[in-house]
C-alpha cells in the first residue's frame, strides 16, 4: 500500500472511478473480441465497436446531460422519456402527414414544432417546481404519467412510419465519415460545458443546487435559473427523441425512449453528480452514459445471454455507487480513505485534472467531450 | 362507505376541529380523495345506467381487478411515509409471477410451498435495499432504481417466455369466491383487504407505524428522540418488498401466468395511487385509508373508460396525470397554508 501523492491525486479525482469502470470495461472486451478497439473504414463510413458505442448511446448522453443540470439544482426530471415519446410522436406524424416527406423545409418545420413541444414539458415542469414549490420528483412524475398517453393520443396509438431522407441524417445519417448523432452530442456538450463552465451560468446552477433560499437572498434569481434547466432538459430530451425516432424512421408513443429517465438518472450518478444537487460534472456525465453502452455493447459482443442485460446493469449501479458513497468507503477501505474521500469537495482536486486527465483518460471516450 | 371515510378520525383525537381548522386538517386530502371517488361513481351510475353500472358487483369489481395494486400500494404508502420511495415495486411483483409460475409448472412445486418462497423472496429483497440505504447513505432512488434492475433482469434469467399456469390448485384457487349476498369478492381482494386492515392497525396503533411517521416528519428528530431509525427504515423497504411480493402472488392468481413483462410500470400506478391519496411525498403525513381511496379512483377510472367503450386505453394514463397533477397543487395550497 503504497500511496504516492500522484496515486493518491489519481484516485481522489472525481473522474477517476467512472473512468475506471469504463476502461475496465472496455479491457473486458479484448480478451473476446481482439479487434475491440480496431476502426475500419467501409464505404467511406468509419465503423468499430468504438463507433458504434457512441452512436447508440448518443440519445442517453443528450439526456443524460440535460439531467446533469437539472440534478445540479437539486432536482430530478422523469418526465424526459416521455418527452422523448412526445416529440418523436409530433415530428413523425407531421412529416407523414406530408406529400413530399423529403422536403426540407417540411422537415425542418417538424422538428421546430417537436421541440417546441419539447420546451412546452420543460415550461411546465419548471413551472411547477420553481414557482409552485412542488417537489421536483412529483412534478415532473405527472408528465412522466400523462406524456405517454398524450405521445400515444398524437400517434392514435399506431407506430408511424416515415420515409423521409433528410430526417433519417439525424439519428442514422453520417457526415465526414463518422455518424452525424455524433456531431449533434459533440455540439450539445460543448455548447453545455461553455455555457456553464465559461460563463457564470454553472456557478448559478451550483449555488442555487446548494441552497435554493440562500442563493436567492444573495440576489441570484433562482427561480429563473431553475425554470431554465428544465428547459435546456426537456430541449435535450426532444433532441433525443428527434435522434432516436429518425434512427429507426418511425415512432412510437409506447415504446420510444422507455426508461430512459432512469439510465440518464444512473448516468448522472455513476458520473460522481450527488443527487443532493449543488455539484454537477458534465465530463462525468459522458463517461457514465458510455459506462451505460459500453456496458450493453459488452454483453452483446461477450455472447452472454442478452436477458441478463438488467442483472448486470443492476449490479455496476451497486458496484459505482458504493464505490462513491464515503461511508462504504470508510468501512471497506478504513478510515484513511474516508477522510480523503470528504475532502473530495473542497478546492484541492481542482488543480489535478490537467495531469489526471491524460493518463487515466486514455480511453477514446474524451473525444466527445 | 360513509363508516369508511369516518375511520381516519380515530388518531389524534385532540384535535376536535371547527370549519376554520378543517382546512389545514391533514384529513382534508383523503376526504377530497373520498368526495371524488363518490362523485366519479355517481356520475358513472348516471351516465351508464343502463348498462349495468349500478350492479354491486360492478363496485366490487373494483377490489377484484385491483386487489394486487392495492397491496403495492399499501407497501408504497408505508416507504412514502417514511418518507423514501420504492421504485422497485413493479419489477418485484413481476419477477414474483415468474418464480411462481416457473416453481408451479416447471419444478413441479406445490402452491403451498410456493407462497412462502415467493413472499420471503420479495421481503429479503426489500431487506437488503433498505440495509444499502440505511448502512451506506446512498439514496432510496437511486438503490431502488438497480433493484428495479436487478428484479426485472432476474426475470429475463428465469425465462424469455411468459410460463401460463395450468395447475389445478392455482386455478381452483384463482376461481374460489366468497359470496357477499349481493355479490362476490376473489381470494384476491379479501386478502388485499385484510392487508389493508393490518397496515392500518400497524400504521396507527403500533410503536413501528409511530417511528414510520416520526422519521417521515423529520429523520435528524426522530434520531435525536433516540428512534432506532435505522432499524424501522430497514424495516419499511422490508415491508414494501413483502408487500410487493404478495401483490405478485395476486396478480399470478389474476392471470395465473407469469410473464417477465408483467406489471411494467406498476412502481408509478402505486406511488400515483398513494399520492391521490392525500399522502405526502415528503413522508410524515397521510393515510391508509386515503391509499385506498386513490387506488379506488384509479380502478373507477379504469371501469368508467371501459364502459364508455368508445375511448381508448390511453386516455387512462392521462387522466391519471390530470388527477395525480391536481391533488400535487392541493397539496401543496394545503402545506402552504399550514406554514403561515
Amino acid at each position: 500500500m503504497t500511496t504516492t501523492p500522484r496515486w493518491r491525486a489519481l484516485t481522489q479525482h472525481h473522474l477517476f472511478w467512472p473512468v475506471a469502470v469504463l476502461v475496465f470495461l472496455l479491457l473486458i472486451n479484448v480478451p473476446f473480441t481482439p479487434d475491440f478497439f480496431s476502426i475500419k473504414m467501409t464505404d467511406g463510413h468509419l465503423y468499430g465497436s468504438l463507433v458504434s458505442i457512441v452512436l447508440f448511446g448518443s440519445p442517453l448522453i443528450l439526456v443524460a446531460v440535460g439531467m446533469t443540470l437539472v440534478i445540479a439544482t437539486g432536482g430530478i426530471d422523469l418526465s424526459v422519456g416521455a418527452v422523448v415519446a412526445i416529440t418523436g410522436a409530433l415530428t413523425c406524424s407531421y412529416i407523414s402527414d406530408q406529400a413530399d416527406q423529403s422536403a426540407l423545409s417540411a422537415v425542418l418545420l417538424a422538428m421546430g414544432i417537436g421541440l417546441v413541444a419539447a420546451v412546452v414539458c420543460g415550461l411546465w415542469n419548471g413551472f411547477l417546481v420553481a414557482r409552485m414549490g412542488i417537489q421536483p420528483i412529483i412534478a415532473t412524475l405527472i408528465i412522466m404519467v400523462a406524456g405517454r398517453g398524450v405521445a400515444q393520443l398524437i400517434t392514435d396509438g399506431q407506430i408511424i412510419t416515415i420515409n423521409s431522407e433528410p430526417y433519417k441524417l439525424i439519428g442514422g445519417g453520417y457526415w465526414l465519415t463518422l455518424p452525424f448523432s455524433i456531431f449533434v452530442v459533440a455540439a450539445v456538450v460543448a455548447v453545455t460545458v461553455a455555457l456553464t463552465r465559461r460563463t457564470a451560468l454553472g456557478l448559478l446552477v451550483e449555488s442555487v443546487g446548494g441552497n435554493a433560499e440562500a442563493s436567492r437572498l444573495v440576489g441570484i434569481r433562482s427561480r429563473r435559473i431553475k425554470i431554465m434547466v428544465y428547459v435546456f432538459c426537456a430541449l435535450c430530451a426532444g433532441i433525443a427523441g428527434l435522434m432516436i425516432s429518425s434512427n429507426t424512421s418511425a415512432a412510437d408513443g409506447n415504446n420510444a425512449g422507455l426508461w430512459i429517465e432512469l439510465d440518464a438518472i444512473l448516468a448522472v450518478v455513476i458520473g460522481g453528480t450527488s443527487l443532493l444537487g449543488g455539484r454537477f460534472s458534465i465530463g462525468g456525465t459522458v463517461v457514465g452514459a458510455l459506462v451505460i453502452q459500453t456496458l450493453t455493447t459488452t454483453i452483446y459482443t461477450i455472447g452472454v445471454p442478452t436477458q441478463t442485460n438488467l442483472v448486470f446493469k443492476a449490479a455496476v449501479v451497486i458496484v459505482v455507487c458504493l464505490l462513491q458513497s464515503p461511508k462504504f468507503r470508510a468501512k471497506v477501505f478504513g478510515a484513511k480513505f474516508g477522510s480523503g474521500s470528504g475532502a473530495k469537495g473542497g478546492g484541492k482536486p481542482s488543480a489535478t485534472p490537467a495531469d489526471t486527465a491524460p493518463t487515466t483518460a486514455a480511453a477514446p471516450k474524451m473525444e466527445v467531450s | 362507505m360513509s363508516t369508511a371515510t369516518k375511520t381516519p378520525t380515530v388518531p389524534d383525537s385532540r384535535t376536535t376541529s371547527k370549519g376554520a381548522r378543517l382546512l389545514g386538517d391533514r384529513r382534508l386530502p383523503v376526504l377530497v380523495t373520498a368526495t371524488l371517488f363518490l362523485a366519479m361513481y355517481i356520475a358513472g351510475l348516471s351516465r351508464y345506467t343502463n348498462y349495468g353500472f349500478g350492479e354491486p358487483q360492478v363496485f366490487l369489481n373494483l377490489f377484484i381487478d385491483n386487489g394486487y395494486l392495492l397491496v403495492a400500494a399499501v407497501g408504497a404508502t408505508f416507504v412514502i411515509l417514511s418518507g423514501g420511495i420504492d421504485l422497485s415495486v413493479g419489477s418485484v411483483i413481476g419477477f414474483t409471477t415468474m418464480l411462481t409460475a416457473w416453481l408451479v409448472e416447471k419444478q413441479g412445486l406445490p402452491i403451498l410451498v410456493v407462497i412462502p418462497i415467493a413472499l420471503g423472496v420479495g421481503a429479503f429483497g426489500g431487506f437488503l435495499m433498505g440495509y444499502v440505504i440505511h448502512n451506506f447513505e446512498i439514496q432510496p432512488f437511486i438503490v431502488t432504481l438497480a433493484g428495479l434492475f436487478l428484479f426485472r433482469g432476474l426475470c429475463l434469467v428465469i425465462s424469455k417466455e411468459s410460463i401460463s399456469i395450468g395447475d389445478a390448485s392455482v386455478s381452483s384457487m384463482a376461481q374460489a369466491q366468497a359470496s357477499l349476498g349481493v355479490g362476490f369478492l376473489s381470494v384476491g381482494a379479501i386478502v388485499s383487504l385484510v392487508v389493508l386492515a393490518v397496515a392500518f392497525y400497524v400504521l396507527h396503533y403500533t410503536r413501528f407505524g409511530r417511528r414510520v411517521y416520526a422519521i417521515g416528519g423529520n429523520e435528524q428528530s426522530a434520531m435525536l428522540m433516540g428512534l432506532p431509525q435505522g432499524g424501522t427504515k430497514i424495516a419499511v423497504y422490508t415491508v414494501s418488498g413483502f408487500c410487493s411480493a404478495l401483490a405478485g402472488l395476486l396478480f399470478t392468481l389474476y392471470i395465473q401466468s407469469g410473464d417477465p413483462l408483467h406489471a411494467t410500470g406498476m412502481e408509478l400506478d402505486a406511488i400515483a395511487a398513494v399520492v391521490i391519496g392525500g399522502t405526502l411525498l415528503t413522508g410524515g403525513s397521510g393515510y391508509i385509508l386515503g391509499t385506498l381511496f386513490g387506488v379506488l379512483v384509479l380502478g373507477l377510472i379504469k371501469s368508467i373508460i371501459q364502459f364508455e367503450g368508445t375511448l381508448s386505453s390511453w386516455w387512462t394514463k392521462i387522466a391519471t396525470g390530470v388527477l395525480l397533477c391536481a391533488f400535487i397543487l392541493i397539496q401543496r395550497a394545503m402545506t402552504t397554508r399550514k406554514k403561515t
